[in-house]
C-alpha cells in the first residue's frame, strides 16, 4: 500500500511544478529536437514485454483449453474457448457474480466514505482555526506511521464484539471516519497549494464554513477527490487480508476471497476458470488505472489557480 | 503548540504572516461595530463548533478505531486471550516466550528479514536504472511509465498471487521455458530453497511506483549542472555519478524508507502461495503470516499483540538507523 501511496505524493507534487521534462539544448542553448533512438527503444520495449510476459501469458491461459494451457509457453490461444470463462463463474457453490457484487459494494461505500471523511477532516485541518488543531494534526500525522498489524488483533475484538463479524461494517465503517489518514494529509496539502483568498472572501460575503466548504473548496479540490476515489478503489478491490479476517460466509466474500477459495477446492486442476476469474479480478483494476491516469496527469494543472 | 494553546499565542501564529492555515481569520478581518446582533454572534459561536463538526468523523475514527485499540493491543501483549475467557496478566511473558522458545517466530523473523533486505535493494536498482532510461527525452515516456508502473498497482492481489503459483510451480511457466535449454526444472515453490526467492521476484517486479519517484525527481535536477559537466567535458558515466546521484539521495531515502516498511507488512503473496501455511518448511514463513497464524487461527491474541509490537519496533528501529546512517550519504541541495 505505502509504495502507491508514494508514487502518488510524488505525483501530485511533481505536476504542481509544472515540470515538463529536460529541454536538451545544443551548445548554443537552441533547444534540440528529441532525436529518435531505435536501441533505447526496443530496449524498454523488450524489458516491457518481459515484465508484462506473465499478465499476457495469464490472459491467453484463461482462453485457452485445459490441455493446452500447461504444453504452452505462447501466451495466443488456439483454439479459443470461452469455457473457462463460464465455469469460473459459476464458481464452485457461489457464483463470481456474487463476489462481483460484494467487492463492488464494499468498494463503493470505502470510496464514499473515504471521499467523505477525509476531506471534511482535510478541510478542517487547512482553513479552520480551533483549539487543538496543531495537536490533533500531528496526531494524524502520526497516525500515518502505525502499522496496521499493530491494531489487527485489538480492532478484530472491538467489530467482534459489536456483532459485525461476516458483515461488510467493520470493511466499511472505519473509512467514514477517515481512518486513512493518507487521503486527509493529501487533502490538506493540495488545499495548501489553493489561495486562501477565496474562501476568505466567501466568508466575508456571509457563507458559513459548511456553505464555504461545500460551493467554494468540494468543487475546487475535484482532483484531489478524484485522486483520493481511484487509490481508495484500488486498495480495497484488492485487500485481502480484512475480508479474510472478518468475512466467513462464502455468499459475503469479495473477489480476492473468492479466488482464493478457489485455490482451495480446486487445487491444480482448474487453472483455466481460475485464470479467467483472474483476469476478471483485475479487470476494474484496469479501469480505474487508465482513467485514473488521465484524471491525475491533467487534474492538478487544469485547476489553473496558480496561473 | 499544544491544544491548550491560549488565545494570544493562537493570535500571534495567526499574524506571523506564513503559509500557515490560521492567518485570515475571517472574524479578525470582518468583524463589525461593538454592537453585535444576536444572529451574528450565533453565528461567531456556530464558528466555534463548526471545525469539530468538520472533524467529528475523524476524531470518532481516531479515538475508537486507532487510539483505543492501539492502547488495548499495547496491554494484551502482556496478557493470554483467547477471545473467550477474559484476558489474563502474564507479564512480559509473550515477549519472553518469543525471543526464547518459539523457533517458528526465529525463522519467521529470519524469513522476513532476508525477503525485506534481499528484495528491496534489488527493486530500488531496477527502479533508478529504468528511470534514468526513461529520462533522457524519449518519446512515449507516459507509455512506458505505466507498462512499468502497472506491475506496482496489482502485486499485491490475489490475482497475481496465484500466477505466480502456476509460473513457479513443477509445469509451470519457468520450467517450460528452462526446458528449451534441457534444464529440467522442479517445483520452485515447493522447494524450500528456492520458494522465498519466487516472492522476491515478485517484489522486485513491482519495482514501478519507486521508479515513477525517482522519474519525478529526476525532473527537478537543475539542468545548469549538466551544462557545466559538459562544458568541463564530464562524460556521461561521470555525470551521473557526480551529479545525477547526489540529487537524487533524498528521493533514495524515501524510497528505501517506504518500500521497507511496505516489505515488512507483506501478507498476500506468501498467504496464497503457500496457501496459508507458509510452507514449505516455513520458508516462507513471513512475519505478517505467523502473527495471522497465531491471532486468527490459534486465537492466541495476547501472543499475536505482542509481536505486532515488536514489529512496530522493528521497523521503527530500521527506519531510525535508515535517518541516522543518512546524513552519510544522503546531500541536501539547501
Amino acid at each position: 500500500m505505502t509504495t502507491e501511496t508514494a508514487a502518488l505524493i510524488t505525483a501530485t507534487g511533481r505536476r504542481r511544478r509544472s515540470g515538463t521534462g529536460r529541454a536538451r539544448r545544443n551548445a548554443d542553448g537552441s533547444i534540440r529536437p528529441p532525436r529518435p533512438r531505435p536501441l533505447a527503444h526496443l530496449m524498454l520495449v523488450g524489458f516491457g514485454l518481459l515484465m508484462l510476459y506473465p499478465l499476457i501469458w495469464m490472459l491467453g491461459a484463461s482462453f485457452k483449453e485445459s490441455e493446452f494451457i500447461f504444453s504452452e509457453v505462447n501466451p495466443f490461444p488456439n483454439p479459443v474457448t470461452f469455457d473457462n470463462y463460464r465455469q469460473g463463474w459459476q464458481g464452485s457453490g457461489v457464483g463470481f457474480g456474487t463476489y462481483f457484487l460484494n467487492s463492488t459494494i464494499v468498494s463503493g461505500l470505502s470510496v464514499v466514505g473515504n471521499m467523505f471523511a477525509c476531506s471534511l477532516a482535510g478541510y478542517a485541518f487547512a482553513r479552520l482555526e480551533f483549539r487543538g488543531r496543531k495537536f490533533f494534526f500531528a496526531a494524524m500525522l502520526a497516525t500515518l506511521m502505525l502499522p496496521t498489524h499493530v491494531l489487527l488483533v485489538p480492532q478484530y475484538i472491538l467489530f467482534s464484539n459489536l456483532g459485525w463479524v461476516n458483515s461488510f461494517l467493520p470493511l466499511v465503517v472505519p473509512k467514514f471516519l477517515a481512518v486513512d489518514a493518507f487521503f486527509i494529509f493529501l487533502m490538506v496539502q493540495f488545499l495548501r497549494g489553493l489561495p486562501r483568498e477565496l474562501d476568505q472572501a466567501a466568508m466575508i460575503d456571509g457563507a458559513g464554513p459548511w456553505q464555504t466548504y461545500w460551493r467554494i473548496i468540494l468543487p475546487l479540490t475535484l482532483p484531489a477527490l478524484a485522486t483520493t476515489a481511484i487509490f481508495t478503489f484500488i486498495w480495497t478491490w484488492n485487500d485481502f487480508l480484512t475480508p479474510l479476517l472478518y468475512l466467513q460466509d462464502p455468499r459475503m466474500y469479495t473477489v480476492p476471497l473468492g479466488l482464493n477459495a478457489f485455490l482451495d477446492a480446486s487445487g491444480e486442476s482448474a487453472w483455466g476458470p481460475m485464470f479467467a476469474m483472474a483476469v476478471l479480478s483485475l479487470g476494474p483494476l484496469f479501469g480505474f488505472f487508465l482513467a485514473g491516469q488521465k484524471y491525475l496527469t491533467s487534474g492538478i494543472a487544469t485547476t489553473g489557480l496558480k496561473g | 503548540m499544544k491544544s491548550n494553546a491560549t488565545t494570544s499565542e493562537r493570535a500571534t501564529s495567526a499574524g506571523d504572516g506564513g503559509a500557515r492555515p490560521g492567518r485570515g481569520r475571517v472574524r479578525a478581518s470582518s468583524r463589525p461595530a461593538p454592537a453585535r446582533s444576536v444572529s451574528l454572534r450565533r453565528a461567531v459561536r456556530r464558528n466555534k463548533i463548526a471545525p469539530y463538526l468538520f472533524l467529528l468523523p475523524w476524531l470518532i475514527g481516531f479515538f475508537v478505531i486507532t487510539l483505543g485499540p492501539m492502547l488495548y493491543s499495547f496491554y494484551l501483549s502482556f496478557t493470554d486471550f483467547n477471545l473467550l475467557g477474559s484476558a489474563e496478566w502474564v507479564g512480559i511473558d509473550n515477549y519472553i516466550e518469543l525471543f526464547t522458545s518459539d523457533p517458528k517466530y526465529l525463522e519467521s523473523v529470519r524469513v522476513t528479514l532476508v525477503y525485506v533486505f534481499v528484495s528491496v535493494p534489488l527493486q530500488l536498482a531496477f527502479a533508478l536504472l529504468l528511470a534514468v532510461l526513461l529520462n533522457r527525452g524519449l518519446r512515449g515516456l507516459a507509455i512506458y511509465r505505466s507498462i512499468y508502473y502497472l506491475p506496482s498497482l496489482i502485486g499485491a492481489s490475489v490475482a497475481i498471487a496465484v500466477l505466480w503459483r502456476q509460473m513457479f510451480g513443477r509445469n509451470g511457466l519457468v520450467n517450460q521455458v528452462l526446458d528449451w535449454f534441457g534444464i529440467v526444472g522442479e517445483s520452485w515453490i515447493g522447494n524450500p530453497d528456492t520458494a522465498l526467492g519466487t516472492l522476491i521476484i515478485l517484489n522486485v517486479w513491482t519495482f514501478g511506483s519507486p521508479m515513477v519517484i525517482f522519474l519525478a525527481a529526476l525532473r527537478q535536477v537543475p539542468e545548469y549542472l549538466y551544462e557545466a559537466a559538459a562544458v568541463d567535458g564530464v562524460s556521461k558515466w561521470r555525470a551521473f555519478w557526480h551529479i545525477t546521484l547526489p540529487m537524487l539521495t533524498p528521493v533514495v531515502l524515501f524510497n528505501l524508507v517506504l518500500q521497507l516498511i511496505g516489505a515488512f507488512q507483506a501478507f498476500t503473496p506468501a498467504y496464497v502461495v503457500s496457501g496459508g501455511t507458509g510452507g514449505p518448511v516455513n520458508s516462507t514463513l513471513f512475519y505478517t503470516l505467523y502473527l495471522y497464524q497465531k491471532g486468527f487461527a490459534n486465537f492466541e491474541m495476547g501472543y499475536a499483540s505482542a509481536m505486532a509490537w515488536v514489529l512496530f519496533f522493528f521497523i521503527a528501529i530500521v527506519t531510525a538507523v535508515n535517518f541516522w546512517l543518512s546524513k552519510y550519504w544522503v546531500h541536501y541541495d539547501d
